[in-house]
């Protein structure tokens, strides 16, 4: 890697560090308990931001995913598919601290809400887009075909959204989350959601490098010893 | 009209080979009938549990038989490299998807034509529902549109058909629900009431996926 581009991971690095500390810092010591829930309403801190994250994650995918179907550029597609095995990793991480946020507030581990729902729908479609790409007989047929997955599961988030949506408003919702946050818990959940996208761009630009790396150890296997 | 023609040279291929064999019909045939009759003792003998779980019932039977349908459509052109031969034709990629398109949606509605009526009679409603037959129409057609162009990508992996559902079902959550949503009221005789806005739904589903499908199957088939 050029020294330029080794800085700037450096640098990112060390925003992504300090933001991080500072996040935690202000989740756990600055932030005042909340009145109803308790200190279990911490998590909301983490949960949001990777909430966030993932949707990031994923429509990062299907712009990349698209440009690589147009121009067949493979950073293009490696930073595809490392935003959605990241995407994937930030989902999981929504789909535990929910529940581990809900039962103590809320009493139950799960409901059927369109929130929730599109989670678990969103995180069942990556897991196909990297099971497909894992199962691929050829990389460069995963390329295509994860491309191809990226783009027609984003486009299905707004419709399952709005279906389920839609499916819950003929059941009655306990659910009742008082909007308008105090200013220091909105401080606090900004900094948490600049911390975790910094650290989403880091891991992706990471794994993406890898993935490149491991194209070019590839090729070079491929060529015949003279 | 000649894209026309192509599309149904394509499908009536299929409806030859189909008519030929009787392998898929069939299959899928005993597969969903078997669902319906498992889901019931699944549910047990509760009264009132019909209405409650029939719609459910009938609409996982299509899905799932469905999803093992659409898995031949593509799965017998990977013998004797017919794919390949399809590929030669002198005709846009999207011509295939069109043709293929054709003959699943035609498949599952052949499934659900024998399939809607045993499970009427099992759960002892009306036979003569012009409403769910909309509804199956165009359920069938969101499904058609998803599962033809997922069952060129699963079979294309090592996987193969095992790759089918995991890709398929995600996707068509919507399509699920609402048919589901508006089988209900029409199984108990309620008037249209939500019944539209279901089916606007599961419409709109239809529309996006038939183009969007048919802009990306160039990139499956590709080589």
């Amino acid at each position: 890697m050029s020294g330029k581009h080794t800085l700037w991971n450096n640098v990112l690095f060390g925003l992504g560090l300090a933001l991080m500390i500072a996040a935690l810092y202000m989740v756990f010591l600055y932030v005042p308990t909340e009145k109803h829930s308790g200190i279990v309403q911490r998590i909301f801190y983490f949960h949001v931001p990777v909430a966030w994250v993932s949707f990031l994650a994923f429509f990062v995918t299907f712009i990349f995913s698209i440009l690589y179907l147009w121009k067949r550029v493979m950073k293009w597609d490696a930073i595809a598919h490392a935003s959605a095995e990241v995407g994937v990793i930030f989902t999981t991480l929504v789909l535990i601290t929910g529940p581990i946020w809900a039962k103590p507030v809320w009493g139950i581990w799960w409901t059927w809400d369109a929130r929730l729902t599109t989670s678990l729908v969103l995180w069942l479609t990556y897991v196909a887009y990297l099971l497909v790409r894992s199962y691929a007989t050829e990389p460069a047929r995963g390329a295509r075909f994860g491309a191809v997955i990226g783009i027609v599961g984003f486009i299905d988030v707004p419709i399952v959204f709005m279906t389920v949506n839609l499916w819950r408003t003929q059941h009655p919702s306990a659910i009742v989350f008082e909007g308008g946050l105090a200013s220091p818990m909105l401080a606090t959940l900004l900094v948490s959601i600049a911390a975790f996208t910094v650290l989403y761009v880091l891991l992706t630009i990471q794994s993406a490098n890898l993935k490149v790396m491991e194209a070019d150890i590839g090729y070079l296997r491929s060529v015949p010893e003279e | 009209m000649k894209v026309l023609a192509r599309i149904l040279v394509i499908f009536w291929k299929d409806i030859l080979t189909e008519l030929r064999t009787k392998e898929i019909v069939t299959l899928v045939l005993v597969f969903a009938l078997l669902v319906v009759v498992i889901f019931n003792f699944a549910f047990g003998t509760r009264t009132g549990i019909e209405e409650l779980v029939a719609p459910g019932i009938l609409w996982v039977a299509l899905t799932f038989g469905g999803v093992l349908g659409f898995n031949r459509v593509f799965v017998v052109e990977k013998e004797n490299s017919c794919l390949e031969g399809l590929m030669l034709c002198p005709v846009d990629r999207s011509v295939i998807y069109w043709g293929k398109l054709v003959g699943s949606f035609t498949f599952m509605l052949a499934v659900a034509v024998v399939i809607t009526p045993i499970f009427l009679v099992l759960f002892n409603l009306p036979l003569f529902l012009p409403r769910l037959a909309l509804i199956i129409v165009l359920a069938a057609l969101g499904f058609a549109a998803v599962g033809t162009l997922f069952s060129a990508i699963a079979i294309n992996t090592r996987a193969r058909d095992m790759m089918l559902p995991i890709l398929f079902l995600p996707v068509v959550v919507p399509v699920i629900v609402a048919a589901v949503k508006a089988t209900a009221p029409v199984l108990a005789g309620r008037p249209w009431g939500d019944v539209l806005t279901w089916l606007q739904i599961i419409i709109v589903f239809d529309v996006i996926y038939l183009v969007v499908a048919t802009m990306v199957f160039e990139f499956v088939l590709e080589e």
